[in-house]
C-alpha cells in the first residue's frame, strides 16, 4: 500500500515540455476536446494523474490513442500547459512500457506501421503501409476473418483508384528523415 | 388641526409595477386630516425630497407619512428632509409598502389595498407623533482597548495618536496574541516576529497608552461616552515598575525549562518565573503560582526556594501579591479579543461541536495544529526554526496537511469557512520545502480560497515552484504505523480530480483547525452588551455599512473576535474602529435617538419586572423623595444613556407604566384601530 511508486511525472515533463503543477485543473481541456465524449480518461484526469505521477494507469487508457492531435487542449489552456504534448508522452511511455490496451492495439500498430513507412521512404507509401500494418496486426491476433475482409477490400479500393501499385518515389535527401528520426529516438 | 402629508414612492417600478399608486394617492386623500396625497417616481432623490420640502412649506404641515421602502433604509433621509424643511424630524413615519407589500404580493389589486391599509396605519400614528429632541450626553475622553494581539495593538496606536488616552488590557503576561507566535506571514513571507515587535514595543512606550496586561475586564458600568470599566490586575508576584528584566530570576529558577509554556502551545518549556518569550513586552517576568515551590510551600506555611527573589537585585519580587482592582472612566470601547483554534480532539467543551477521533489529534504526538506548527517552524519558537517532529526531533520528510480541519464540517456542528487555512497552510507548505528540500508537502483541500492581492498568486507558487502536491478531498482518518521501524502516521485521502483514493505516509501532519472566537468572549460581550452568534463571534451592527460598530453604542469591534480574517484585514478594521472611535470621541458631546423608554412614576410599582427583562441594565430602581428626605415610594427609572428603545420593558410591565416614547402605547392602538375600521 505505502510501496513507493516510480514517479512519472518527470519522465513525462522530460518528453513533453509540460510544466504539470501549472495545471489547475480548470477543465477547459476537457472542454475543448473533439473527442472527450467518446474517451474513457478525459484530458483533465490524464492531466491530474500526470500530476499525481500514476502515469500508468492513464497509459492504459483508450483515450491516449483517441487524440487526433488537434492541440486544441494546449491552444485554449488557461495555464499554457502543454497538454497535447503530455498526451504524446503518454504514447510513447505506452509503447515504451508495452502498457496499451488490447482494443488499442489496432491503432498502436497503424502508428508504428505509418512511421516505419516514412522512416524508410521519407513519406508515406499506402500499399507498403496497409500490408505492414495488416501483416504486423495479424501475428499479434491471428484475425483470420479480418485478414480474408481486408484482402477483398484491396481489389475494390485499387480498381476505384483509392490505392495505387506504385511504389511512389523517396524522397530525395534520406539522411534527413534519419536524422529526425535519431533524434526522437523512438524504437519502431 | 393636524394637516399630514402623504407622500407615496414608485420607487421606480419596484412598488408602482404592484401597488397602483395613483389610486393609493386618491383613497388616502379621503382620509381625515389628510391635506396633500401625492406620488412620485424617486421620492428619495433630490425632486422627491424637494417636493416634500416644499408642500412643507407651502401647505405647513404638521407630520408627513412617506410610503415607500423600508424605514432601515431611508428614514433618516425623509427625516433630515423634514428637518431642512422647518418641521421637527419626529414628526415623519414611513410606511414599508416595498418590503412588506410590491415586493411580496402578485396580485396588483390586493397589493394596492394593503397599501392603502399600511399608509392608513402610519397616518394615524404621525396624527400622534410628538417633536422629539435628540438626548445629549457628556463624552469621557478615553478609550478602552481590550486585547493586544495585532487587532488591539493597532487599535490602541490608531486612538493614542489621534491624541486620546487609551487603557489597553491584556490577559496574557505579554502583548503581540497569537501573531508574536507566528513564523513567517503571507502573501510576503515577511517574519511575524519583525514587523510585530516593533509595534509591540510602541504600545509599551506611547505616552498616551496606558498597559495592563495580565489584566481582565471584570465589570463594565455606564452607558455611551460614559463607561466606568472595573479591571481586574491578576497577581503577577513581580513589581514591574521595579523590575529591569535583567533575567536572573528566570534563570536561576529550579523549574527553568521543566514546565510546558503555553505561549509555544505546550511544544517548548520555560520555568515558573519566566517571561513567555524573549521579545514580550513588558519584558518582565511572571510567577506562576501553580508550579512555584515557594508560593505552594507557603499554602503550608513554609518559605521554600525563593531563589527567585534572593537573585533580585532590585527586590522585584513580591510573593504575597494579590489581585487588584481598578476603575477606569472611559467613552468608548474597542474589543479585540481575537480567536483560538478549535481543539479538534475527541473531546470538546461544547456540547454542540463535535471532536476528530479520526485524526488522532492528541493521542499521536506528530499529528499537531497549525499554530504549533508555526511554532515548530518559527526561528523564535523552541526548535529555532528547525523543523523537527515532536516525539522524536526527527526532521520530517513527508508532511502532510489537513485544510477545513472543523471548518465546513456541518456533522462536526461548524458550518463556516475559516478564510485563513487556504492560505496559510500554503504558507506552510512554503517553509517547510524551503527548510527540507527533499521533503514532501502534501496538502488535503476541498477548495482553494485564496481572494486577495498576491494571494492566489501566492497558492500557486507553492503549488508550481516549491512542488507542493495538492490533494482535493478530506482525509478520511489517520492511523500511526511502523514502517521500516519508522513511526509514519498513514492518511486516507481521496482526489477526487482523479476520483481515487490517495494514501500518504506521513512523518508529521498539520492539521487546519477551525478559528473559533477565544475562551470567554461571550462572559466579556455579557458585560457589553454586544450580541455574539451560535459560536461565538462577536455581532456587528450592520454587515456592510456598519462592520466595526456593535448595536451596544459606544462598542466597537476589530478582529477575529468578529469573525474570522488575516492580518492585513484585521489592521485594516483595527484601524477602522480606531477611526470611530475616535469620531464618537471627538464630539463635544453625544446625541442619540430619543425613542426610548419611560417610566410613569405615579404608576410604577417598582416590582421590578422591567429591571430583569432589560437586555441594556437601562432601568433601575429609584427611590422618590420629598424635599425634606421623607421617603415616598419607590419607582423604576430608565438611563436614557443606556437605553436602546427595545420595548421589552413596556411588554413586561404589569402596571402599563412603561411606555416607548415614538412608540406609544396610544399610537400602537390607533394604528391597530385604523386597521379594524377597514374590517
Amino acid at each position: 500500500m505505502s510501496k513507493p511508486v516510480q514517479d512519472w511525472s518527470a519522465r513525462v515533463e522530460e518528453l513533453s515540455g509540460a510544466k504539470l503543477n501549472d495545471c489547475y485543473q480548470c477543465g477547459k481541456c476537457t472542454a475543448g476536446c473533439p473527442r472527450a465524449e467518446v474517451m474513457d480518461v478525459p484530458p483533465t484526469r490524464i492531466m491530474r494523474s500526470a500530476q499525481t505521477g500514476d502515469v500508468l494507469e492513464v497509459a492504459k487508457a483508450r483515450s491516449i490513442w483517441q487524440c487526433l492531435s488537434c492541440q486544441t487542449c494546449t491552444a485554449r489552456c488557461p495555464k499554457n500547459v502543454e497538454v497535447a504534448g503530455v498526451v504524446d508522452a503518454l504514447r510513447q511511455i505506452s509503447i515504451e512500457t508495452n502498457t496499451f490496451s488490447d482494443e488499442s492495439l489496432k491503432v498502436v500498430s497503424f502508428q508504428k506501421a505509418f512511421l516505419r513507412s516514412v522512416r524508410r521512404n521519407g513519406r508515406t507509401n499506402e500499399t507498403e503501409m496497409a500490408t505492414d500494418f495488416e501483416a504486423r496486426y495479424f501475428f499479434r491476433r491471428f484475425d483470420v476473418a479480418n485478414v480474408v475482409r481486408v484482402g477483398l477490400l484491396g481489389p475494390k479500393m485499387i480498381a476505384r483508384g483509392k490505392m495505387h501499385f506504385k511504389l511512389g518515389s523517396p524522397v530525395k535527401d534520406k539522411a534527413l528523415v534519419k536524422r529526425i528520426f535519431d533524434k526522437c529516438g523512438v524504437e519502431l | 388641526m393636524a394637516k399630514i402629508g402623504v407622500f407615496t414612492c414608485w420607487c421606480g417600478e419596484n412598488i408602482a409595477r404592484n401597488v397602483d399608486v395613483d389610486k393609493v394617492s386618491e383613497a388616502i386623500a379621503k382620509l381625515p386630516g389628510v391635506g396633500c396625497s401625492m406620488n412620485y417616481k424617486y421620492m428619495c432623490s433630490e425632486p422627491g425630497q424637494s417636493l416634500i420640502a416644499t408642500k412643507i412649506r407651502e401647505l405647513g404641515l404638521t407630520g408627513v407619512v412617506v410610503a415607500s421602502c423600508s424605514p432601515h433604509m431611508h428614514l433618516k433621509t425623509f427625516r433630515k428632509t423634514c428637518e431642512l424643511a422647518g418641521i421637527n424630524p419626529y414628526l415623519i413615519e414611513m410606511a414599508n409598502i416595498r418590503e412588506q407589500c410590491s415586493w411580496v404580493h402578485s396580485d396588483k389589486e390586493v397589493a394596492t389595498a394593503k397599501a392603502i391599509e399600511l399608509i392608513g396605519m402610519a397616518v394615524e400614528k404621525v396624527r400622534r407623533n410628538h417633536a422629539l429632541q435628540p438626548i445629549r450626553v457628556p463624552v469621557t475622553k478615553r478609550a478602552l482597548v481590550i486585547g493586544a494581539g495585532v487587532a488591539g495593538i493597532q487599535a490602541a496606536l490608531d486612538v493614542a495618536s489621534g491624541g486620546v488616552e487609551v487603557v489597553l488590557v491584556e490577559r496574557e503576561p505579554s502583548v503581540g496574541g497569537k501573531m508574536a507566535g507566528l513564523s513567517e506571514t503571507f502573501p510576503t513571507l515577511d517574519c511575524s516576529q519583525c514587523i510585530l515587535t516593533p509595534r509591540m514595543v510602541e504600545v509599551g512606550q506611547h505616552p498616551n497608552i496606558k498597559l495592563m496586561t495580565y489584566s481582565e475586564v471584570e465589570k463594565v458600568d455606564g452607558y455611551v461616552g460614559n463607561f466606568k470599566v472595573t479591571i481586574r490586575q491578576k497577581a503577577r508576584y513581580v513589581d514591574i515598575a521595579k523590575c529591569t528584566g535583567c533575567g536572573s530570576c528566570w534563570n536561576a529558577c529550579p523549574k527553568k525549562n521543566k514546565i510546558p509554556n503555553s505561549f509555544d502551545y505546550n511544544l517548548g518549556n520555560r520555568g515558573a518565573i519566566y517571561i513567555p518569550f524573549p521579545q514580550a513586552v513588558p519584558a518582565r517576568p511572571t510567577i506562576d503560582p501553580d508550579n512555584c515551590m515557594r508560593l505552594q510551600s507557603m499554602k503550608n506555611g513554609k518559605e521554600l526556594c525563593g531563589i527567585c527573589a534572593k537573585k533580585c537585585q532590585t527586590n522585584a519580587i513580591n510573593f504575597h501579591d494579590e489581585e487588584k482592582f481598578v476603575e477606569v472612566e472611559v467613552g468608548a470601547i474597542i474589543v479585540a479579543t481575537g480567536y483560538q483554534l478549535y481543539s479538534i480532539k475527541k473531546e470538546q467543551e461544547n456540547p454542540r461541536i463535535k471532536g476528530y477521533a479520526e485524526y488522532g489529534y492528541g493521542k499521536y504526538p506528530d499529528v499537531v495544529d497549525s499554530l504549533q506548527f508555526e511554532r515548530i517552524i518559527s526561528a523564535s519558537g523552541p526548535t529555532g526554526g528547525e523543523p523537527k517532529r515532536p516525539s522524536d526531533g526527527k526532521t520530517p520528510k513527508s508532511v502532510v496537511f489537513i485544510q477545513c480541519v472543523g471548518s465546513r464540517d456541518n456533522a462536526k456542528g461548524i458550518t463556516y469557512c475559516s478564510k485563513i487555512c487556504c492560505m496559510y497552510t500554503a504558507k506552510h507548505t512554503m517553509l517547510f520545502k524551503h527548510k527540507v528540500h527533499d521533503g514532501t508537502a502534501s496538502v488535503f483541500y476541498m477548495d482553494i480560497r485564496s481572494g486577495g492581492k498576491m494571494y492566489d498568486e501566492f497558492v500557486r507558487r507553492a503549488i508550481e515552484q516549491d512542488g507542493a502536491k495538492y490533494y482535493r478531498g478530506r482525509v478520511s482518518k489517520i492511523e500511526q504505523v511502523m514502517v521500516d521501524g519508522e513511526r509514519k502516521y498513514r492518511c486516507y485521502g481521496a482526489d477526487t480530480l482523479k476520483g481515487t483514493p490517495v494514501v500518504v505516509d506521513a512523518d508529521m501532519v498539520v492539521l487546519a483547525g477551525a478559528i473559533m472566537p477565544s475562551s470567554g468572549v461571550t462572559q466579556l460581550a455579557q458585560k457589553l452588551s454586544v450580541g455574539y452568534n451560535e459560536y461565538g463571534f462577536l455581532s456587528e451592527s450592520h454587515p456592510k455599512l456598519r462592520p466595526v460598530e456593535t448595536n451596544a453604542a459606544g462598542v466597537f469591534v476589530c478582529g477575529a473576535c468578529q469573525g474570522p480574517k488575516d492580518i492585513p484585514e484585521t489592521v485594516a478594521q483595527a484601524s477602522a474602529a480606531a477611526g470611530k472611535a475616535l469620531i464618537m470621541l471627538s464630539q463635544p458631546e453625544l446625541t442619540r435617538e430619543p425613542e426610548i423608554a419611560t417610566i410613569d412614576e405615579k404608576l410604577c410599582a417598582a416590582c421590578g419586572a422591567c429591571v430583569k427583562a432589560c437586555p441594556y441594565q437601562a432601568i433601575s430602581i429609584e427611590e422618590i423623595r420629598d424635599r425634606k428626605g421623607n421617603f415616598i415610594k419607590k419607582t423604576s427609572r430608565v438611563n436614557p444613556g443606556l437605553c436602546m428603545g427595545c420595548g421589552t420593558c413596556v411588554a413586561v410591565c404589569p402596571s402599563k407604566s412603561a411606555d416607548l416614547i415614538g412608540f406609544t402605547d396610544d399610537q400602537v392602538y390607533a394604528q391597530i384601530e385604523s386597521l379594524a375600521d377597514v374590517f
